[in-house]
């Protein structure tokens, strides 16, 4: 009977592992497939168009609130905590550098995935529930191409704009509460933040983690919604699989690209 | 929806999205002091730099002149050599003082140059003879106590 016990668990534990790595080998080959389709995809530029309005444009108004006040909320704690060693001047600092470096991105991609890529989800799922897909193929219209590719390329470039976006609004946020309500002077405020703030080193990496973000969001939902199974449940599941996957994968890849990009600066 | 308004709103916010790109780099980011600014490279010798990091300021008269570059030890001398970067705007003579200096009790430390008098001006590559390290508070508080106790048994 322990044997049993034994070697049923250990079947299990073999089945997940099994199951987990043809998820991701299917994944892999999904996301190559989505590559080769592109070219076609991006040639007839108004699909792709159309998907960064309904990922990008549309998620506008959550990120651009969201980034107000998360940089309005950091200016307050971020000045509490300055003003007891009397650093208040170097609020400008901490609320450039947080949100351009990390809570920019982050943020902007937790948010995505939930706007944008869960909607993403079930759109295909349901498309694939009603058989619109198979009736492509029936047609000879590949699906990846006119369905699958310009999804993923509208989530990959609608994600570095919102991610600007959402820091730009959040520093803009840090100074109305930093400069006009509690008082800090103007000048100290953006001046000690250009001079602590590198383009190169800052932005640019802050820019590159929101791309990275942003592909790995629109890749996620897509293969999501594309091996979804087709029933009322299967979407479902596939939407929260998603949110809950994407928002793991954006937490995981911020912590392994921090540890390259910001190792101390070289 | 159609075609015009889609194209419109994509419009719209890749506009907002490049301008917000833009303020990011000028606005917050230091892009107008160009720290890629053509400029060249000085060296100095110092007994200790203190807190001195990599890419801190070096001014003259306050004004940021360029940026510390790289910090190493010398291993034959065990001094720290420290390379700055100094825009191509500014020359400094032969003679100038380079001391490691801090803003304020806690602000941050820089290298400040003091030019001196000599007509010759440091080019690419050449060392600054005359440095002046960083004041260690530690080591000035531990002389302050002895110079106390040594006062005191005097008397």
């Amino acid at each position: 009977m322990a044997a049993d016990f034994v070697t049923g668990g250990l079947r299990r534990v073999g089945r997940v592992t099994v199951d987990a790595v043809t998820r991701l080998g299917f994944a892999t080959r999904f996301f190559l497939a989505v590559l080769m389709h592109s070219p076609s995809a991006l040639r007839r530029l108004q699909l792709t168009l159309r998907e960064i309005y309904f990922s990008g444009v549309l998620s506008l108004v959550i990120i651009l609130v969201s980034g107000l006040f998360v940089g309005m909320v950091l200016a307050l704690q971020g000045y509490d905590v300055l003003n007891r060693y009397g650093a208040d001047e170097s609020l400008g600092i901490l609320v450039a550098l947080s949100l351009v470096r990390e809570l920019g991105p982050v943020v902007a991609g937790l948010l995505f995935a939930s706007r944008a890529g869960s909607a993403i989800t079930a759109e295909i799922g349901l498309m694939k529930t009603t058989e619109q897909l198979s009736a492509m193929e029936m047609m000879a219209v590949d699906p990846l191409a006119r369905v699958v590719a310009p999804r993923f390329w509208g989530g990959l470039i609608s994600m570095p704009l919102l991610t600007a976006l959402f820091s730009m609004l959040g520093i803009y946020g840090a100074y109305l509460v930093g400069v006009k309500l509690i008082g800090i002077d103007a000048g100290a405020f953006w001046g000690n933040m250009q001079a602590a703030v590198d383009f190169r080193y800052d932005i640019v990496n802050g820019i590159v983690k929101s791309f990275v973000f942003g592909a790995a969001v629109s890749l996620i939902a897509v293969f999501e919604g594309y091996e979804a199974a087709p029933t009322a449940e299967g979407v479902s599941t596939a939407t929260t699989r998603t949110v809950v996957v994407s928002s793991l994968m954006i937490l995981a890849l911020d912590f392994v690209l921090t540890v390259f990009m910001f190792r101390g600066i070289r | 929806m159609n075609r015009a308004t889609v194209d419109l709103w994509v419009g719209i916010f890749v506009a907002l999205g490049i301008g917000a790109i833009i303020f990011l780099s000028l606005r917050v980011g230091n892009l107008t002091t160009a720290s890629h600014a053509p400029g060249y490279r000085i060296e100095a010798e110092f007994d200790n730099i203190g807190g001195l990091k990599l890419r801190a300021p070096v001014k003259a008269a306050g004004v940021v002149v360029g940026r510390v570059d790289n910090i190493r030890l010398d291993p034959q001398t065990y001094r720290a050599l420290v390379t700055m970067r100094v825009d191509q705007g500014y020359q400094f003579s032969r003679d100038t003082i380079a001391s490691i200096l801090t803003s304020g009790l806690l602000g941050e430390v820089y290298i400040g140059l003091d030019s001196g008098g000599d007509t010759q001006m440091l080019t690419d590559g050449q060392r600054i003879a005359k440095t002046q390290s960083a004041v260690v508070l530690e080591k000035l508080i531990g002389q302050f106590m002895f110079d106390k106790a040594a006062s005191g048994s005097a008397k």
